[in-house]
């Protein structure tokens, strides 16, 4: 039913609809999404207040390589619904919604840290859970979950004590 | 970590009396509990700006989920909010059963809606013991941590773990609830409703809680939403949002019970909300008791369920169905899905995607605190330094589920 409203709502901008488990999730493009999130947020219909989650998905075999998702709600009608964004490598970016809610701001700053998309327009575009000197990003697929970079080298207590035993 | 561009801009005062400090607090502040760090840009003792550092307990949940199999998950969703761990743990199962589209036995979503109370009311008991002793009131950190210790008992003797339970399974649970289980809430929850009727008495009247509780922190509805707060932090604003009323899942609307909500959205109304909330539990655990149904626990499909160790050890099909499901993993069909349960923070989503084969493609947690710790800086702005302690007690940023 959600899907129905989106569909005569928005139309040719609706790149695929898809409907599965009881989720209506919709694809647009990169240059219309922010458009439609903000007529999502402040159509009555709709009135998405709360953007949930931002995220990605990194599908290193397709193209176009990256997903990102945005999860919204709506407290007073109840409903839910997902939105998707498709962007190809190399330099993945989207356009922020950091002004449509306070909450994209973390959000996106996390998903550029753990997957190198960048928030065009973002006020403050930091690494959030990793430090600034971390190299990739630790969340794509082709990053090897057995790399480390630790920020103060490591060294083995048993072969090297810090302190010499008396 | 480098500091926001927006600090760049500032002037450096020339005169020593309008000189503002900058001042780190944290990481490891002793009246923070949790590894966290706030940079604050301080006018005496009134914060001007405060940008929070959050990420020193990152472990890379989302990445280690995605190396084994769903069900090896488990463990790690424990770890997320350790003072809740069933509540992730509930929360991560019908996730993936919303993509195998399957439904677990009516026995255990009654069990995981138990087990989720219990965590609930230790949690609430956590935060407001904490906050109590953070405001100088450290008997009620003793009595609510020995109110927690009777839940945490019933906790070991239904899952055999006292902290990180691993008690789901994928279509159930891991082990039927005790026979006992009645007399031993029983006993625990008159325990529990003498320490809190005590802890009522010494705070909701205390002048020196409430002067340091009350208008401090606040955040308006509207913006709270903005900000994507749930759970106790949004309902203090006076708005009724909760995944168990909006969304229910497991067996919650069979359930009475009330959702408590504030009126201005200040850490006092938080404190009152979690306080109601810890009433609300304990008579959904009551009645779930009351109304609790005999048979399985786990669902009877051998894709999803391990067969009985009888028939592991005995027979040759047995044991090659265990193989297969502890070596390949249960096999998920491709596609993705998003299930919200009410954490004791607020909501707590776990979206994941499967690529069809025996292991997550991707898990993704959304966690309430993290969202808490993102609006910190709008509620703390021009307020004293001092107020830092009593809002981030009430936010309840948990360490492990804010930076996974």
């Amino acid at each position: 039913m959600l899907l129905d409203l989106l569909k005569e709502r928005f139309g040719a901008d609706l790149l695929e609809t898809i409907s599965a488990h009881g989720e209506d999730t919709v694809v647009v493009d990169r240059d219309r999404a922010i458009e439609i999130l903000a007529r999502l947020r402040d159509d009555p219909q709709f009135a998405f207040k709360l953007l949930l989650d931002v995220t990605a998905v990194d599908w290193i075999d397709r193209n176009p390589r990256f997903e990102v998702v945005y999860h919204l709600r709506s407290i007073t009608l109840g409903l839910w619904m997902r939105l998707k964004i498709r962007v190809a490598e190399p330099n993945p970016w989207v356009h922020t919604a950091a002004n449509l809610w306070n909450s994209a701001d973390w959000l996106e700053r996390e998903c550029y840290d753990m997957f190198g998309i960048h928030f065009e327009g973002h006020p403050d575009l930091r690494r959030i859970l990793m430090y600034d000197s971390f190299e990739g990003h630790p969340l794509r697929k082709d990053y090897p979950v057995g790399r480390r970079q630790p920020i103060v080298p490591e060294t083995n207590p048993v072969l090297k004590p810090l302190r010499q035993s008396r | 970590m480098s500091l926001p561009a927006r600090w760049a801009t500032n002037p450096v005062a020339t005169d020593a009396a309008d000189e503002i400090m900058e001042i780190q607090m944290g990481p490891s502040h002793p009246a923070t509990h949790g590894t966290i760090k706030f940079n604050l840009k301080l006018d005496g003792e009134r914060i001007i700006d405060c940008d929070v550092e959050v990420g020193y307990l990152h472990r890379g949940f989302e990445k280690m989920c995605e190396q084994g199999t769903w069900t090896q998950c488990f463990p790690f969703t424990d770890r997320l909010n350790y003072a809740s761990p069933s509540i992730n743990n509930v929360g991560f199962a019908l996730a993936v059963e919303k993509l195998l589209d399957i439904e677990a036995p009516e026995r255990c979503q009654y069990g995981r809606v138990i087990l989720s109370e219990l965590h609930r009311i230790a949690d609430h008991l956590t935060c407001l013991g904490a906050a109590g002793n953070e405001l100088g009131a450290v008997s009620i950190m003793f009595f609510m941590m020995e109110a927690r210790e009777f839940i945490y008992d019933i906790v070991e003797a239904v899952t055999g773990a006292r902290l990180t339970v691993t008690w789901c399974r994928i279509g159930g649970l891991s082990r039927d609830l005790p026979v006992d289980l009645n007399d031993r809430v029983k006993a625990a929850f008159h325990h529990l409703d003498g320490i809190l009727s005590d802890c009522d008495r010494l705070l909701s009247r205390n002048r020196v809680f409430i002067d340091r509780m009350a208008d401090i922190g606040i955040m308006p509805a509207d913006e709270a939403i903005s900000f994507g707060l749930t759970g106790p932090l949004l309902r203090a604003t006076g708005i009724p949002y909760d995944v168990r009323k909006a969304s229910p899942y497991l067996v919650y609307d069979r359930f009475d019970f009330k959702v408590p909500t504030g009126t201005k959205g200040d850490n006092y109304d938080r404190f009152n909300v979690r306080f109601e909330e810890m009433y609300e539990s304990k008579k959904i655990v009551e009645e779930a008791l009351r109304t609790l149904p005999g048979g399985p626990v786990i669902v009877s499909d051998p894709r999803i369920a391990l067969p009985p160790k009888e028939r592991v050890y005995n027979s040759i099909e047995g044991l090659m169905n265990h193989f297969k499901l502890i070596m390949e993993g249960i096999k998920v069909p491709a596609g993705e899905a998003y299930h919200a349960v009410e954490g004791a923070n607020g909501e707590l989503g776990f979206y994941v995607v499967s690529d069809g084969s025996g292991r997550p493609y991707r898990v993704r947690v959304r966690p309430p605190c993290f969202l808490g710790m993102a609006a910190i800086s709008g509620m703390l702005k021009n307020r004293m330094i001092a107020d830092i302690i009593p809002t981030f007690g009430m936010i309840n940023m948990i360490g492990g589920e804010c930076d996974r």
